[in-house]
């Protein structure tokens, strides 16, 4: 995994996502999922690139399914961004990294 | 910037197919891919009928290991999207988002895309419930109700999938009877959790947050029906991706790319494979040999010019 998306679970979600003063978004995955496994790259790119403006975590729903269900993700991969505890903004599904930003470009700039 | 050789517009298996035959040719060939490696083969749970993998293999591993038999011959694969093509030079262009890339030569093979139903809540419940990918989100339906809507081989394989999770399968189709192979039907019509809307179409999904019903409507006696339902799965057919050459290609009159018997298209140099080319069959078998056939046919082509 790059050094710019750590992994979140349901233990320290709290800690780490809800908490959190910058805002964070969280890429809602599984390993059996091929679309989740296409996104993973794109996330990673976008991380290394606006890593100082909002956190990049990840969350295997498979071992979090509490996360998971609290958020009713019942799509993979979905992207829900937190901003003061919050969820503010939410998408789903693999796509290339330019629309991948542009879900993402009032908090990117 | 290097012109290359060949262009490669998809990377499900007839552009990956293309892509291991033209790198392994020598070719220098780049594959552009605005999504997922693999495409509509990488969201299937199990593929059956590809020969060579006696006990059937997921579609993800296909993509993965067709994908790494193409990279160890050279082949590039950039992940972008066309924005759009220009076919009348020479050196035919393609502008992705981040600039144009050249070749000598293109072959097409963007495959189909699943169509929407189009009703009311159908965009809004997407990831809420509604899905198109049955491999993806079955599991976040265990012990659930599910709805399958469509009468093919997509939405009856899927239906069967999503009934090893669902407390229930419910398949709306807009017909009497299945246009599924029959090895399916017989396995869907004996399978306990699943059970069948005929004759009816969906008119719109209901739910606040997330998807909780169905209305439905019987095509023949115009009744509406309400049905209870966590999730819906629409496996309604396919729409080709070829809105992007439309003005450089000749298409059919629903889309698909017209093609001669060595896979030409109308404009020169440009060759189509796989599900996105005018053909009846849609398989991960004939794709791959659309493949092969195109990258046989560009040769010779840039071999004449």
């Amino acid at each position: 995994m790059s050094e710019n998306v750590f992994e979140v679970s349901d233990g320290d979600f709290e800690a780490k996502v809800i908490k959190s003063s910058k805002p964070a978004l969280v890429d809602f995955w599984a390993p059996w999922c091929g679309p989740c496994r296409v996104a993973s790259p794109v996330v990673e790119q976008v991380a290394s690139e606006h890593h100082d403006k909002m956190l990049f975590a990840k969350l295997n729903v498979d071992e979090n399914p509490k996360t998971a269900a609290e958020f009713e993700v019942l799509s993979i991969p979905t992207f829900i961004l937190f901003e003061k505890g919050k969820p503010v903004k939410r998408f789903v599904g693999a796509m290339p990294k330019d629309r991948f930003v542009a879900e993402l470009k009032t908090w990117l700039g | 910037m290097t012109n290359h050789d060949l262009l490669i517009i998809g990377g499900g298996p007839a552009g990956l197919a293309a892509g291991l035959y033209a790198a392994r040719a020598r070719l220098s060939v780049l594959l552009i891919e605005k999504e997922m490696v693999g495409g509509q083969m990488a969201t299937t749970e199990l593929i059956e009928n590809y020969p060579g993998f006696s006990e059937g293999s997921s579609g993800v591993e296909l993509a993965e290991k067709m994908r790494e038999q193409a990279e160890r011959f050279g082949l590039r694969i950039e992940l972008d999207e066309v924005m759009s093509v220009d076919f009348t030079r020479p050196e035919m262009a393609v502008t992705l988002g981040d600039g144009e890339r050249t070749g000598r030569a293109a072959i097409i093979a963007t495959g189909r895309r699943p169509q929407l139903l189009g009703v009311p809540g159908e965009i809004e419940l997407r990831g809420r419930g509604v899905s198109y990918c049955a491999t993806c989100d079955g599991p976040f339906f265990r012990d659930k109700r599910i709805v399958v809507v469509g009468g093919g081989n997509s939405a009856i394989e899927e239906a069967l999938y999503l009934s090893r999770f669902a407390s229930e399968v419910v398949v709306v189709h807009r017909r009497d009877k299945l246009r599924a192979d029959r090895v399916l039907q017989e396995r869907s019509f004996n399978n306990k959790k699943m059970r069948f809307v005929w004759d009816s179409v969906v008119t719109s999904i209901e739910g606040d947050g997330k998807v909780e019903a169905l209305a439905v409507r019987n095509v023949k006696t115009g009744k509406t029906a309400s049905i209870a339902t966590d999730g819906v799965f629409v496996y309604v057919g396919n729409l080709p991706n070829t809105e992007v050459f439309k003005d450089e290609i000749e298409l059919d009159e629903r889309g698909y790319v017209i093609v001669d018997p060595e896979l030409a298209t109308s404009a020169r140099g440009v060759f189509a494979a796989g599900d996105v080319r005018v053909g009846p069959a849609k398989q991960v078998a004939t794709a791959v040999g659309d493949g092969a056939l195109a990258v046989i046919s560009a040769e010779r082509y840039l071999e004449n010019v």
